[in-house]
């Protein structure tokens, strides 16, 4: 009953979407104003009725339903209650009908929100908005329905279908097979959500250029409109990859948070032209150049952000043949060629009316810095797109299976993040329009002395490796600049003000956000690349297998095994729990716990590390074996990872940094409620 | 000149190429005699992936036959075989995908040449673009747009920038 609830309010979004694209069409064309009300309309019914799919398949999910084949494929009787909620998003077919709701929940928060003042950009947003729910929509009741159920034909022939197929019974199974346990974990329960937000927001910028380029605004309206929904798509897209890279560093044992692996890519892959898109779009908004540009970052994010959901869950791209066995990949391939080709030839369409308002008058200045920062960004996602797809077309063309894996994408991508650090240096002091290699050179000498610093203190404490001395001198030339940059102007303003250095620092910051929320971004920046710094060229690894009281060495480390304890659990894992002592230069500092979880159910052992974790360094600990007690043998891999914790101290930096560019202005508020207010002063006084 | 341009070209174009695709492989010291050290195998093993996971590094890899592998690993070294015989045995026996990156040859120089060839291409249509940009206006620049900004209060610099945003 109640996946046939689910089932029927999908349906019926389905019609409603196609109705609502075909009002909004036709509404548009012909001036008809009550059509592109009734499409937005439509628009505003898909949420409710997503809702009730949505509530209706976690009914399903809590209440244990296992004759639905999804409920059973991701949930089972004796997961706890948070979990067989988020199993929401364990699987494919419930991730898409997540992503899907979120995206009618984006689209009709902007049609409410802007409806008054873009109205002839809106009826083509809905229309956008919809196109991508109707796909979704189209795959989720098609091909990944997650309201299926299992039925019984004769004795053992198992069908998966939504209605009964003639003579069946329902199958009805005792208990499902449960979350993977790898996916139990709280990082893992909110970074999916995260980066699918974050992709659905991204959908709305695009929605806008795409308005721009229909009715000919092209002026950067689209981009002055929707800056924020960009900022609060990269915020969301953000926190997943950090959230992602924490999860992977808690959960996966092998002692690193970024394993360069297909579905990371492709989560990273939007982020890099959305993060190329917000530097650019700064150019159109200063000076009205680079509109051709724009246009096409925002489209290629769309498309990237569509492969990426089509990748994060399918794992589709591991083979051909499950390529193409899968009716989903040749859907995703089919739609996302069809939005790149009508996108772009809608671009190509407005490119003599997109011309440049202003001419680039310096190769310093900072629009062409900005420029090359954009260079570098594809240059990544070129190096990205090229390693996932290479494996497929070298099994299609020659059939033999490769592997693309760190080492490619360290040697390639190395050279380039490098180069941005050092754009992220010099670009804030560069200004608009003119900029020589005096005028830089001259705002930038003191900020690249005290830079110096880095390095030196690093030869210090005994770096000795030229590209870990040029990273620490790129991470501490980034750090004095901005700090230099900021200080600056808030010295400047205390003095002209005479206000304390706190206030002219709040102030500052208060009057441009996204400047000075991007600098802190930078910071954030910064604390990251020390992190990442001490864990790719810092890191030391060591194995052995141990007796009880025995003892292993690592740099200044050693940890000693004192006891192991293997017990189960109520939710059905065995664990073996060993209790090992860690000293520090001979000093005793703590103890840790490293774990292996084997869960029945699923039959899948999880290795969880003990990590004494400081801001100088993680002793990260994984129990990789052990043997029966009477032997009291145990084998213990361990990590040294120096300044891991940066990177998570500098992710936080950076979201912070992101919701102060994003936090909304007091100047947001519309013309009259500011006008209301100044009259009211006024009236008062 | 445009001779000179293409040579210069091409030499980068080389160089980007040799720094993609030097074989990326690092040989382990191999135990030739005693016993071998779990630092000893995971040293091969962190440079090959699981021949039947996807996309799992063999060193790190908790199954079952995973764990053979690095014992077949710790057999060989024992044996006196080195790292690069080692691996060869992997690839001969499961195929090019146990590399972490393919081997420099036949359809894989693709994977080494395409990057390079299209960041280049990048920079060369970048560099031509600006240039294109800067070059028309230079008249221009000096009758329409602001003066140089030599006024060195940096306050008011600051205070023009925020107000145009």
């Amino acid at each position: 009953m109640v996946a046939n609830i689910g089932y029927g309010a999908l349906c019926i979004t389905l019609v409603i979407a196609v109705y609502g694209i075909v009002a909004a069409v036709y509404g548009s064309r012909r001036k008809l104003p009550y059509w592109v009300d009734s499409a937005r309309n439509a628009m505003l019914l898909t949420f409710p009725l997503l809702t009730l799919s949505v509530i209706s398949l976690v009914v399903l999910l809590v209440n244990g339903n296992f004759e639905v084949d999804y409920v059973a494929s991701v949930t089972s009787k004796s997961m706890p209650l948070y979990l067989k909620i988020t199993a929401l998003w364990g699987g494919q077919a419930g991730s898409l009908l997540f992503w899907t709701w979120a995206m009618s929940a984006f689209a009709s928060a902007v049609t409410l929100r802007n409806w008054d003042r873009d109205r002839e950009f809106l009826p083509w947003v809905i229309v956008v908005s919809l196109v991508t729910i109707t796909f979704f929509l189209g795959l989720i009741i098609f091909v990944e329905n997650p309201f299926a159920r299992l039925w019984i034909l004769g004795e053992t022939v198992i069908l998966k279908s939504m209605f009964p197929p003639v003579g069946s019974v329902l199958f009805l199974q005792p208990d499902g097979r449960g979350l993977n346990p790898l996916l139990r974990h709280p990082g893992m329960i909110i970074h999916p959500p995260m980066l699918y937000l974050g992709f659905v927001a991204f959908v709305i910028p695009y929605a806008f250029a795409i308005a721009a380029l229909i009715t000919g605004r092209t002026d950067d309206r689209w981009i002055r409109i929707t800056r924020r929904w960009t900022l609060v798509a990269w915020l969301f897209l953000s926190l997943g990859l950090l959230l992602g890279g924490r999860w992977a560093y808690d959960v996966l044992g092998w002692g690193g948070y970024w394993g360069w692996d297909p579905v990371e890519i492709s989560a990273l892959m939007p982020w890099l032209t959305g993060t190329a898109f917000l530097h650019s779009v700064m150019i159109q908004e200063k000076r009205g150049m680079l509109k051709h540009w724009n246009m096409l970052l925002i489209i290629l994010t769309y498309d990237l952000v569509i492969f990426g959901t089509f990748l994060t869950r399918s794992g589709i791209l591991s083979s051909v043949h499950a390529f193409a066995q899968s009716a989903i990949g040749p859907l995703f391939f089919g739609f996302i060629g069809l939005t790149f080709v009508v996108s772009l030839s809608l671009l190509l369409h407005r490119w003599n009316e997109l011309k440049s308002e202003a001419h680039m008058t310096s190769l310093l200045s900072r629009e062409a810095l900005f420029l090359l920062n954009n260079f570098l960004f594809l240059g990544i996602l070129v190096v990205c797109f090229w390693g996932v797809i290479f494996p497929l077309l070298s099994e299609l063309i020659t059939g033999q299976k490769v592997t693309v894996g760190p080492p490619f994408y360290q040697r390639a991508t190395a050279p380039l993040f490098a180069g941005l650090l050092f754009l992220m240096g010099i670009a804030p002091l560069a200004a608009w329009r003119h900029s020589t290699v005096q005028t830089l050179g001259k705002a930038l000498w003191k900020p690249a002395i005290v830079s110096l610093l880095g390095p030196l203190l690093a030869a210090i404490f005994g770096v000795h490796d030229w590209a870990a001395l040029l990273g620490f001198w790129l991470v501490a030339f980034v750090a004095s600049v901005t700090i230099y940059e900021y200080g600056r102007a808030v010295i400047a303003r205390a003095h002209s003000r005479s206000e304390p250095i706190w206030r002219a620092f709040w102030e500052l910051a208060g009057r441009n956000r996204r400047r000075y929320g991007g600098y802190i971004i930078h910071l954030g920046v910064v604390l990251m690349g020390l992190g990442i710094i001490g864990m790719e060229m810092f890191q030391t690894e060591t194995q052995g297998t141990i007796g009880q009281g025995q003892e292993i060495k690592l740099d200044q480390y050693t940890i000693r095994y004192d006891s192991i304890a293997i017990f189960d659990t109520s939710d059905g894992r065995n664990v073996a729990r060993a209790v090992v002592s860690i000293y520090k230069d001979g000093q005793y500092v703590g103890e840790v716990h490293p774990r292996r979880d084997y869960y029945y159910e699923s039959q899948q052992p999880m290795t969880i590390p003990g990590v004494r974790s400081t801001m100088e360094d993680d002793l990260y600990v994984l129990l990789v074996d052990w043997k029966p007690v009477s032997s009291s043998m145990a084998t213990f891999k361990i990590y040294h990872n120096p300044l891991v914790n940066w990177l998570w101290l500098g992710g936080l930096v950076f979201i912070f940094g992101t919701l102060v560019a994003a936090w909304p202005d007091r100047e947001g508020q519309p013309e009259r409620v500011k006008k209301k207010k100044e009259n009211l002063v006024r009236s008062n006084a | 000149m445009k001779h000179r341009s293409r040579i210069f070209i091409i030499i980068v174009l080389i160089g980007l190429v040799q720094f993609f695709a030097l074989p990326m492989i690092t040989l382990a010291q191999s135990g030739s005699s005693g016993t071998i050290t779990d630092d000893q195998v995971n040293a091969i093993a962190k440079e090959l992936y699981c021949p039947v996971c996807e996309n799992v590094p063999l060193d790190v890899c908790g199954t079952q036959a995973c764990e053979q592998w690095r014992e077949l690993i710790r057999q060989k070294l024992a044996e006196g075989w080195s790292a690069a015989q080692i691996k060869q045995y992997f690839v001969d026996q499961y195929g090019d995908r146990v590399l972490a990156t393919p081997p420099v040859r036949g359809f894989n120089w693709l994977i080494y040449v395409l990057p390079p060839l299209m960041i280049l291409a990048g920079g060369i249509i970048l560099y031509r673009a600006l240039k294109n940009w800067k070059t028309p206006v230079a008249v221009e620049t000096n009758a329409v747009e602001t003066p140089p900004p030599n006024k060195e209060d940096y306050l008011t610099r600051i205070e023009e920038e925020l107000k145009k945003r």
